[in-house]
């Protein structure tokens, strides 16, 4: 391999996995914080990217598609919170992974019955739809860039949220001592509330910000989520430094997995995850 | 509550009901129907199997289709292309390759607990799916169809024909009791009282030198082993296997048979995979987004029966089983 397809494949990998850490930084929060195991995370995901394909060929701008799709996706999430998650905090894990369970089959037949079954795919808007060109033959997709450039400004805020403002502090209590942040006076229902609709915010954005890449199909949610969990598997339940490391390692191998031994694409990652287990089963790191 | 010894005979009375129903119903004489509890009991094995792990070793596991697929596979390998096989042949064989497998994974998935367990389980499954869907070997993902059913020849002596409805209808009934039967055993076993143990307190069992770690994983690898051998039932039956065998739906559904059944309650298992198969029957009559309608119904069903779903589960055992305090 030479140096300029290690470049576009190292570069591929970093995007993928930064990628995989909106989806997973929502995952490991609403599991850190709010104790919940939700199936459904990749379903947000799907909905994401569909609303990319519907809104941007209704709008006929992506980025207009998106703005509206993150206002729809807060809305969803504060209503599934209210409606469904809210009943869950105090049961066991067999019921969480039931009702999210039933959730995706919900999400994946309403989908079918609103957009159909086919691949859509989604137009890379024109300001993005360049290539820099490395050598005569070898040229770098600019979207890509700028994917990795969004979800890395997405990380950075990610982090001056929840470690320097006052809302971010509640945040932390909440995941620390329920119990104390509530007989301090603080609403902790609303700390949950706006963790969720966060963390399906996030996992839509992914959704939106993949679809020209990775095209609109079915059963695009349910990829992400089982890599996720492997992703918060590896980086530690609870901890977004973690999810952040986890996901960067998940792109990277997944990416040169499929480069180098592409007779074990698909088992890659599996086997990152199973040396980690053996080797830390509470993943890198534990939770912040 | 009726006293103890009632509630036991209602109990047998209602258990020699439903088997003696089992065993008279091919002789109604509708295929359909007789081919569809042929599959019900297939699925009721791996509701068992799967009931091993959740309800007695408080192991909640979300990918038991792999070791399902393993097993449905193990046939779909081995079955000669121009030639029946040999029933007496590749059933060990694939009980002992999805045991093999389950050990195995076991071996990392044990270690850890709770939420992850249920993520690992679910990830290592996929792992599996992706091996049968993605490689030569597994012939991708249209999958292996078989031109022959097994033949069960011992030497020159055929005891029954696998290629008969009704025949197979009655292997798998005998297959589902014995190891219903099995299971029961186990469980009342000292193995068995460990493992519950383990459930209630693991660090109790811990502290008085029992071996968790390996109590757990004979567990996970016994499950497996009785989940390959419903897949092998299943590839058995229906005479092709896919990677759809070993998608994460599958998992799903066998938890919600056990869920559906009542957990921790060998009976419950079985009754879960006869609800959940006639839910589906109904739903999908009704349309053909019929999963719209299982999806609604696993979500009403949690969050309007705080208290656990073994409320309803308790109702329905007690209308056809009679007291479910006794498992």
């Amino acid at each position: 391999m030479d140096i300029y397809s290690f470049l576009i494949q190292f570069l591929n990998g970093i995007q993928y996995g930064l990628l995989l850490f909106l989806v997973a930084s929502g995952l490991t929060l609403i599991f850190g914080i709010m104790g919940i195991i939700n199936l459904a995370h990749g379903s947000f995901y799907m909905i994401g990217a569909y609303m990319a394909f519907s809104l941007s060929a209704l709008t006929g701008n992506l980025f207009v598609a998106i703005v509206v799709g993150i206002v729809l996706s807060v809305v969803l999430g504060v209503f599934l919170e209210w409606a469904l998650f809210s009943h869950l905090y105090k049961r066991d894990h067999l019921e969480q992974v039931l009702l999210t369970y039933g959730l995706i089959l919900v999400f994946e037949e309403l989908r079918s019955l609103i957009v159909g079954n086919d691949v859509h795919g989604v137009a890379v808007p024109a300001v993005f739809n360049w290539s820099i060109p490395l050598t005569e033959t070898l040229s770098y997709p600019v979207y890509r860039l700028f994917m990795s450039a969004v979800c890395v400004a997405l990380a950075v805020l990610l982090y001056l949220l929840i470690a320097r403002t006052r809302i971010g502090m509640m945040i932390r209590a909440g995941a620390s001592n329920r119990e104390m942040v509530q007989s301090l006076g603080l609403n902790i229902n609303l700390v949950y509330r706006l963790v969720f609709a966060l963390g399906v915010a996030l996992a839509a954005f992914a959704g939106m910000l993949a679809a020209p890449v990775s095209s609109v199909y079915p059963g695009m949610g349910t990829g992400v989520l089982i890599i996720c969990f492997v992703v918060v598997v590896i980086g530690g339940i609870g901890s977004i430094w973690g999810a952040l490391v986890a996901s960067l390692l998940i792109g990277l191998a997944d990416t040169f997995g499929k480069v180098l031994i592409p007779q074990a694409a698909g088992v890659t990652v599996y086997l990152l995850m199973a040396v980690i287990l053996l080797w830390r089963p509470e993943g890198l790191f534990r939770r912040v | 509550m009726p006293a103890p010894a009632a509630s036991g005979n209602r109990r047998t009375i209602a258990l020699g009901a439903a088997l003696v129903l089992l065993a008279l119903f091919p002789l109604a004489g509708a295929t359909f129907y007789t081919e569809l509890v042929t599959k019900v009991m297939i699925l009721a094995i791996f509701a068992l199997s799967l009931d091993l792990l959740v309800g007695y070793s408080g192991l909640v596991s979300f990918g038991h289709a792999a070791f399902y697929g393993v097993g449905a596979y193990a046939l779909g390998l081995l079955a000669p292309k121009y030639e029946a096989a040999n029933l007496w042949l590749t059933l060990p064989a694939a009980i002992a390759s999805a045991a093999l497998c389950a050990l195995v994974v076991g071996a990392f998935v044990v270690r850890v607990k709770g939420i992850y367990f249920i993520m690992v389980t679910l990830a290592f499954a996929q792992m599996f799916y992706f091996v049968f869907h993605d490689t030569r070997f597994g012939r991708g993902s249209d999958g292996i169809s078989m031109n022959f059913k097994p033949v069960a020849a011992i030497g020159g002596f055929t005891p029954f024909d696998l290629a008969n409805a009704t025949h197979v209808y009655y292997f798998v009934l005998a297959a589902m009791l014995l190891v219903f039967l099995f299971l029961r055993v186990v469980l009342n076993s000292a193995f068995g009282r460990a493992l519950q143990g383990i459930r209630s307190n693991e660090h109790r069992m811990r502290s008085l030198g029992f071996p968790v770690y390996w109590y757990k994983l004979a567990s996970f690898t016994l499950a497996g082993a009785l989940a390959g051998l419903a897949g092998y039932l299943s590839a058995l039956q229906f005479g092709f296997v896919n990677p759809e065998l070993l998608s994460w739906h599958q998992s799903g559904n066998v938890l919600l048979m056990l869920i559906l059944g009542g957990i921790g309650s060998l009976y419950g298992a079985v009754a879960g995979a006869f609800v959940f198969v006639a839910l589906q029957e109904i739903y999908s009559s009704v349309t053909t987004h019929w999963q719209l309608l299982l999806g609604a119904t696993i979500v009403l069903l949690v969050v309007f029966l705080p208290g656990g779903l073994a409320s309803i589960a308790g109702l329905f055992k007690r209308a056809v089983v009679g007291d479910p305090d006794d498992e």
